[in-house]
């Protein structure tokens, strides 16, 4: 019986992919496998089993340290070869996204990377992952016997587990370890600004006249409890670091609330913030295109109706 | 050290405007890609600092994208000399098929190190790097952020989504690089006149060994829209107090606010 093969460095994302596997395995009539590869894989085995796994490919072999990707990939593909592996279901991290176009090249598999959605039309996958800079929604299909789908972490809602254990089993792997030799790794540091996990964001745009100005918008994202965040042309003037840019040249966002203060919205933009659940704008100017997009609208001077806002919302 | 860059025309992503949830690609101007010229920068200061080297930019023409100017301006950044493969046959290419051809440009060139951004800046797939890495059979390191020369290799600080990796590894091997590891130059007038007399060889896909079956697409894009947006499109009247006061009720309602 053909197979979809899931693996991902992220024990959590490996866990949402099998449930999501188990879920198309069971309308195209395939099995769902899964590999855990390193150190720690033995760990991660079982909740794979649970999640949907019927059998969990299990390796600690001394080669994946460091998880060098050539070896990884190396792996994967000897795993997809031994199961019968039809799909291939990894996580569009970095890490993922690196494998998956190495293991699809060894497998001679088309790839799709960054799927943000996955579904069934006539018994095909069909991914959609955004092109033109976020522009647009690519829909596409691959014609491969084999075929491998990189997919963004926290696509599809996971459920409960419900299957047993799975089956662990342990394969014979001929590997060789990576000419690339890991020195250090440490966390990352610096400005901890994490928009792609934001539930509230305030945006600023060129509406505000200077910089000093720009706390108008931290106020009203305090209020809020908000993360701030701006449009590349405000960062441009360094009045806001890189990291808050939201949009084609920066972070791609999906809060429950979006507000766009003094923000025209440009599609450069807007493509950082379109999947927000409710989108407020407030801008001089009624025919500002970020009114087509929002759910709530205040045509008004932003040095007026921010203070209003924020008094109001300390009054809660 | 022979340093390969693999750079890529891309739409000026800034021009592309959306009529009727298409986006309108005519009269969009073409241009190297952002990352495309921090892979060249990043060759630049290797060979500069190691003082000596070869670097080669290679660019595959792709319909209506001008590919010989793309290539012209990297040479004018400080490229020793460009490769550039033409074939009717690439403007439907896929990733795997960009790969092959690319592949096969760097074995006839020969290579220490190929550099590439890690993602086109229009379709970011960042699968050809990959895939040219393991077409040749080299090793990757993917999102350098830093690469300092070693004796007879690399040393690459990558930036993976929660920590910071520091990297070793001989030639030759393949590196993919994000923006924040350079600003690109700006060439000066002098140097894009001499970008002219650099060495530019052309090859065709017979001349890499291939023909167009070797470049058929293996996936198919069966739609390319920008997203429906169902959105309420209530706006608030009133002098701002009303207008703060029906907002906030609004957030209230909608169970938005963080209490």
């Amino acid at each position: 019986m053909a197979q979809i093969l899931v693996y991902s460095e992220k024990p959590a994302a490996a866990r949402e992919l099998v449930f999501k596997a188990k879920e198309l395995g069971a309308a195209l009539g395939l099995g769902v496998v899964a590999a855990a590869l390193g150190e720690g894989a033995a760990g991660t085995a079982a909740g794979l089993g649970e999640y949907g796994a019927d059998r969990v490919y299990v390796s600690e072999d001394s080669a994946f340290a460091g998880l060098p990707v050539d070896v990884v990939a190396e792996a994967l593909a000897q795993v997809a070869r031994a199961a019968g592996a039809e799909y291939l279901l990894v996580s569009s991290t970095r890490r993922g996204k690196e494998l998956a176009p190495r293991v699809a090249q060894k497998l001679g598999a088309a790839c799709v990377t960054d799927v943000n959605s996955l579904t069934l039309e006539d018994g095909v996958l069909v991914a959609g992952r955004y092109a033109l800079g976020g522009a647009t929604v690519a829909l596409e299909k691959l014609d491969t016997q084999t075929k491998v789908f990189a997919i963004m972490p926290k696509t599809f809602e996971i459920g409960a587990p419900t299957a047993g254990a799975g089956e662990v089993f342990a394969p014979a792997l001929s590997l060789q370890p990576s000419a690339v030799k890991l020195v250090d790794r440490r966390p990352k540091e610096g400005e901890s600004v994490n928009l792609d996990a934001a539930e509230r964001i305030v945006g600023v745009g060129r509406g505000f006249g200077k910089r000093e100005d720009v706390a108008l918008g931290e106020q009203l994202a305090a209020a809020l409890e908000a993360e701030l965040a701006c449009t590349k042309g405000l960062a441009d003037f360094q009045w806001l670091p890189e990291e808050r840019i939201i949009g084609l040249s920066g972070a791609k966002t999906k809060p429950d609330l979006y507000v766009a203060v003094g923000i025209s919205g440009q599609i450069q933009h807007t493509v950082g913030v379109s999947s927000s659940k409710l989108i407020a704008a407030i801008n001089t100017d009624k025919d500002a295109p970020i009114f087509q997009l929002a759910d709530y609208g205040i045509v008004g001077d932003l040095y007026q109706v921010v203070p209003a806002l924020v008094e109001k919302l300390k009054g809660l | 050290m022979n340093i390969l860059v693999f750079v890529k025309t891309n739409p000026d992503l800034q021009m592309i405007r959306i009529k009727d949830r298409q986006p309108v690609m005519e009269a969009i101007p073409y241009k190297v890609g952002d990352l495309e010229k921090n892979a060249v920068e990043a060759a630049i200061q290797l060979r500069d600092a190691a003082g000596g080297g070869t670097i080669t930019a290679v660019c595959l023409a792709e319909a209506n994208r001008r590919a010989k100017e793309t290539l012209k301006e990297v040479l004018a950044m400080g490229a020793d000399e460009a490769v550039l493969v033409t074939e009717p046959a690439l403007e439907v290419a896929d990733q795997a098929a960009v790969a092959l051809v690319l592949a096969k440009a760097a074995e006839k060139t020969g290579y220490d190190l190929l550099l590439f951004g890690e993602g086109s800046t229009d379709n970011y797939t960042g699968q050809v790097g990959p895939r040219v890495a393991e077409i040749l059979g080299v090793p990757q390191i993917g999102y350098a952020r830093k690469i300092t020369g070693t004796e007879g290799g690399v040393q690459v600080e990558r930036s993976m989504d929660e920590h910071i990796e520091v990297l070793e590894a001989p030639f030759p091997v393949a590196v993919t690089v994000v923006s924040e590891i350079n600003e690109p130059r700006i060439p000066s007038l002098m140097n894009i006149m001499k970008a002219g007399k650099k060495p530019l060889a052309e090859y065709s896909l017979a001349d890499l060994g291939l023909d167009a079956t070797s470049v058929v697409a293996q996936k198919a894009i069966l739609s390319n829209l920008a997203e429906e947006q169902d959105r309420k499109h209530i706006m608030f009247d009133g002098d701002p107090a009303a207008q703060a006061e029906a907002f906030v009720n609004a957030l209230l309602k909608e169970g938005v606010l963080g209490r």
